[in-house]
């Protein structure tokens, strides 16, 4: 049985990859408040009912080209829950969440 | 800062003939006085496409089955036309059942649903165009090659190496574009059905390339890289994974989007949805081998292969419960709206299925079942019954959507359809049960002296009025998919190729 050599490495590679991207997905918040992304779905575009506060944790990680949000003039005024520009703010929101947990 | 007051489907303009291949054009997003989209839309003519397809080729896959019922029942049916015998029929009927009406269905529902989840449009539409003319030529070359008897001979891997060559291609476009939107996503979390279409396509790729390793000889004709029994395990590994990701988690993507949709409520516990993704992926590899009981595999990899199948009904079964109970304290709507009928009841035929295997794959149930008809049976209670409900729900919901509209065109051909059907699959199992148990206590019975009580052909006999009774099922089945043709065709020429446009709020805060 000689294909075992091939398959068994095989799976033992996949389960590390699953458990790695399982990982990964923790470690990135995926499973943070699960319930509520379940209800995301189900708004006409796609927006939970309470994303007009807290969109910020909800918004893919910018590129490494692109600026942070901290210093988007316009991040700032979609967010009026969050403190005026000038003041100094709390450490990234997403990160802040994620420490948290 | 107000959600964006366009809907993600726009209501269209019934009455008003359109085309399909209207190309899409940012004129709705300014018609609706958005301001908060992106200019942008949805790629949603590829979805049309394979969504078109998908009910086209839902028709010519049950029509050759069909024949290949007929042909069981009364063989001289093919009149000795070889291109017409049962064994070039066979694969041409999996093939187009399975790879051309399952693969666009999830093809289309996956572009589908990972853009709005995600809430971007795709990445590299024109791959995904790409990806769609690809998988027709595969299912044209199929249609062609299977008929003339090229085949490489492994059950669900039929087509020869430069069909399967295109075939690995398409797929890896496939997945540059998939996982390629799920990159450029402006929704951080990941929705489980994308999780499930994610792990049926990198699955389906690998199992594709391992199993189709073949030496050329020429054009048409290859032989595998692996001998024997060897051989067997890998065709099996493929055989299996292929059944646990392309007609299983692939389609549980389906259901964990298209079930709160139709429902709208959400899924009944996300938590439990992610458990069961988890759960399900680490434990299917090794399902395979019980295809192989009491052969030349080695003992030991049998009960392995038995041991994890037995494994499985506990991940299948949450997430059955799980899609069913989404509809917990709503069941009315079971009532009204025949496309929810469609979905959960594919998910109870999902639950039969998925405890049924378990138990065959126990050795001492298989030595009784192997190779009989309840093996048949077995599978199509969860290829009619499963892949085949949850796919014409999903393109219900899906098909009006695209073209402008809420509803199909026949909210009571739906209902018809989902009744004709499900009469179809009751009498199609329930006569391959009785047939197969039948063929495997006839084949089992000896006489005190040793010798068969029973004729291999008395077998076959008595089963024949089962099998009419399996054509009748399978008649009314693919009646049920005419009537879909029908209000598909009647759909698409009330409606419009409508024009979605992708919400911006979020990708700007």
């Amino acid at each position: 049985m000689d294909i075992l050599y091939l398959l068994i490495p095989m799976s033992a590679v996949l389960v590390l990859l699953i458990l790695g991207l399982f990982g990964w997905a923790l470690h990135r918040g995926q499973f943070d408040d699960v319930e509520r992304e379940g209800e995301r779905i189900l708004q006409p575009d796609g927006f939970a009912p309470d994303a007009g506060r807290v969109d910020v944790d909800q918004v893919a990680p910018p590129g490494p080209g692109q600026q942070s949000r901290q210093s988007d003039p316009e991040a700032d005024q979609l967010q009026p829950d969050q403190p005026q520009s000038g003041q100094p703010r709390p450490a990234d929101h997403r990160t802040a969440k994620e420490e948290a947990s | 800062m107000a959600n964006n007051a366009a809907t993600a489907d726009m209501p269209g303009m019934p009455g008003m003939p359109g085309r399909a291949t209207t190309p899409a054009t940012t004129a709705a997003a300014s018609k609706t006085g958005a301001a908060a989209t992106t200019g942008a839309v949805y790629s949603d003519t590829v979805i049309r496409c394979f969504a078109l397809a998908a009910v086209l080729w839902g028709i010519v896959g049950m029509l050759v089955g069909v024949i290949i019922a007929a042909e069981l029942a009364w063989p001289d049916l093919s009149m000795g036309i070889p291109w017409l015998s049962y064994g070039r029929l066979r694969p041409l009927h999996t093939n187009a059942v399975i790879f051309a009406f399952g693969g666009c269905v999830l093809m289309g529902t996956s572009y589908h649903v990972v853009q709005r989840t995600c809430q971007t449009r795709l990445f590299m539409p024109a791959l995904a165009m790409f990806t769609f003319i690809g998988w027709q030529v595969v299912i044209v070359a199929a249609a062609i090659s299977l008929p003339l008897g090229f085949t490489q001979g492994k059950e669900y891997a039929e087509l020869e190496w430069p069909i399967d060559i295109l075939i690995a291609v398409v797929w890896v476009c496939y997945a540059v574009v998939f996982f390629g939107t799920v990159g450029t996503r402006k929704i951080r979390h990941i929705y489980v059905a994308n999780w499930f279409f994610g792990s049926f396509i990198l699955t389906v790729a690998l199992l594709h390339i391992v199993n189709g390793a073949a030496i050329p000889v020429s054009l048409t004709k290859s032989y595998s890289a692996y001998a024997g029994v060897q051989d067997a395990m890998v065709q099996w590994w493929y055989g299996h994974n292929a059944v646990g990701f392309f007609l299983t988690a692939g389609f549980l993507g389906i259901m964990y989007y298209y079930i709160p949709k139709q429902a709208g409520r959400p899924v009944y516990s996300y938590r439990l949805s992610i458990v069961h993704f988890w759960a399900l992926i680490f434990t299917y590899m090794w399902a395979g081998p019980h295809h192989l009981h009491y052969t030349a595999l080695p003992d030991w990899v049998q009960s392995v292969g038995m041991v994890f199948s037995l494994v499985l009904l506990a991940p299948s079964w949450g997430g059955m419960i799980n899609g069913i109970m989404t509809l917990s304290g709503a069941w009315h709507k079971l009532r009204d709206d025949p496309i929810l009928k469609f979905l959960i009841v594919s998910l109870s035929f999902y639950g039969m299925s998925t405890f049924e295997g378990p138990m065959m794959s126990i050795k001492t149930v298989n030595a009784l079942s192997h190779y009989t008809d309840w093996t048949v049976g077995h599978v199509h209670s969860g290829a009619l019954g499963w892949v085949g409900l949850i796919s014409m729900g999903a393109l219900y919901h899906l098909i009006p959507r695209m073209y402008g509209r809420e509803k199909m065109y026949s909210t009571r051909a739906i209902e018809l359809h989902f009744w004709i059907a499900t009469i179809g699959i009751v009498l199609y199992i329930a006569a391959m049960w009785i047939a197969g148990v039948m063929q495997g206590l006839m084949w089992r019975a000896v006489n005190p002296d040793g010798t068969l009580v029973y004729s291999f052909v008395e077998s076959v006999k008595a089963t024949y009025p089962f099998y009419v009774i399996r054509l009748g099922g399978g008649l009314l089945y693919l009646g049920g998919m005419l009537i879909m043709g029908w209000n598909t065709v009647m759909t698409v020429r009330a409606g419009k190729a409508a024009t979605a446009s992708v919400p911006a709020v979020l990708a700007h805060a």
